[in-house]
């Protein structure tokens, strides 16, 4: 069987279009059913990683919003 | 039946890269999205900094149009790269610090080696929004061959837009796709791009009028320059260019310079900066968050601190109390009488 990886990304003060490259990049190296939980400051991340998440077929599993933190929560698609 | 044959294109996010693939589209061609990030690059994060873009959606228009395309975008890194092209452009700069020509071949070259890298894939071809006359720099009749040339792609290159107006490309001669539904372009008009997008039924688009680049803004560019006197040396880095969008800049001194926040947005992304610059801001009175880039003598934090007081809802108050931030060192604080506008001239301006 095997096993789902979970990884998370910092990409807090970053701005976007950065957290979108990194959660790209670090999507590349993860394989379908992993989870990826991205860590961001910038409110643009908001709509740009689920945009881009739906446009590779990726899932958004989670979006919350805590203190001044946006926490995205990706499963890697096919 | 004919093999099916795939494009990369690349994506600004504006409307004629997004009408060039739906043209690609409309003729069975397989489109993925390339877009690169120089750091200079308008999308998205400057409307999320401040305040009074908050009615503005924050989208990044290339994954946006990428979206209502249904094909996949690509967003390359390409900061460093990017510096060379800034600072040794072969083809000189445009009205303001803007290498678009030479930007244009870098985007094409950077395209071209993307797509060996992802051969795997099968594409067999490069497509740009470009359009003859568009931009007096980069999109000329005589310069579309330079770029085609210098970038390595030579005729794989194919501008679906303005594809009439020029010589045949590979795609074209091949049959890969129907030069006769190609489009002829030219010139600023926007016209024959609004019918097209009409017809095609995309009726929300992004329409920047300086392009997609701060470098063809004037303000911008000069605040560029300053830093590059400042520093007496042309190198940055990302922070470097990401804080010249934001806030009033005012030198004083030609050793430092301040940043001062506009708005509550912008003085919330300085703090993130205060770890790595002395901050300022007033503690007796409402007002902005300054950061302070450079080098400042001893005698100068309350020149300093009068000029942020001024900025703040302090600024007709006899005194201010303003906390000034050493990074690694506790805050301390001092009395400033804030600055009157005579006080500050002109050139202090950034």
């Amino acid at each position: 069987m095997v096993r789902v990886k979970q990884v998370e990304l910092d990409a807090r003060r970053l701005l976007c279009p950065l957290p979108v490259i990194k959660t790209q990049n670090k999507v590349a190296e993860l394989s379908s059913g992993d989870i990826l939980k991205v860590i961001c400051t910038d409110p643009g991340a908001l709509s740009d990683i689920p945009a881009w998440a739906r446009i590779h077929g990726h899932l958004i599993v989670d979006s919350v919003e805590e203190d001044d933190e946006i926490i995205i929560t990706v499963r890697v698609g096919a | 039946m004919t093999s099916q044959h795939k494009a990369v294109a690349l994506i600004s996010g504006g409307l004629d890269s997004m009408l060039a693939v739906r043209v690609m589209q409309e003729q069975g061609i397989e489109v993925e999205g390339i877009n690169f990030f120089t750091g200079f690059c308008v999308e998205g994060h400057t409307h999320a900094i401040r305040n009074q873009h908050k009615d503005k959606q924050k989208r990044n228009n290339a994954l946006w149009v990428a979206e209502q395309l249904g094909i996949k975008l690509h967003i390359i890194d390409v900061i460093e790269e990017y510096k060379d092209v800034l600072l040794n452009p072969k083809h000189g700069y445009g009205t303001n610090m803007n290498p678009c020509l030479d930007c244009k071949i870098f985007m094409v070259r950077k395209a071209v080696e993307w797509v060996r890298q992802h051969h795997m894939q099968g594409f067999d071809f490069i497509i740009t929004g470009e359009v003859i006359g568009q931009r007096p720099k980069s999109q000329l009749k005589r310069t579309m061959p330079i770029v085609a040339a210098e970038s390595g792609a030579d005729d794989l290159l194919l501008r679906p837009l303005c594809a009439k107006n020029l010589q045949p490309t590979r795609p074209e001669r091949e049959g890969w796709v129907d030069r006769e539904k190609l489009y002829g372009f030219h010139g600023r008009n926007r016209k024959p791009q609004i019918a097209l997008a009409k017809q095609f039924g995309f009726d929300d688009f992004a329409t920047p009028a300086g392009g997609c680049c701060f470098l063809t803004d004037e303000s911008y560019s000069s605040k560029l320059v300053d830093l590059w006197k400042a520093k007496n040396s042309r190198e940055y880095e990302l922070d470097d260019i990401m804080l010249l969008k934001v806030g009033r800049h005012i030198r004083p001194k030609a050793d430092f310079k301040m940043i001062i926040a506009r708005d509550a947005g912008e003085s919330k992304f300085l703090e993130g900066y205060r770890k790595q610059f002395i901050s300022l801001y007033s503690t007796s009175h409402n007002g902005p968050m300054a950061i302070i880039d450079g080098d400042i003598e001893q005698q100068d934090f309350t020149l300093a601190a009068s000029i942020v007081a001024r900025y703040g809802q302090g600024r007709d108050a006899d005194e201010v109390e303003v906390e000034i931030t050493v990074p690694d060192k506790p805050p301390r604080h001092i009395q400033a009488r804030p600055i009157s506008v005579e006080q500050v001239p002109q050139e202090w301006y950034v």
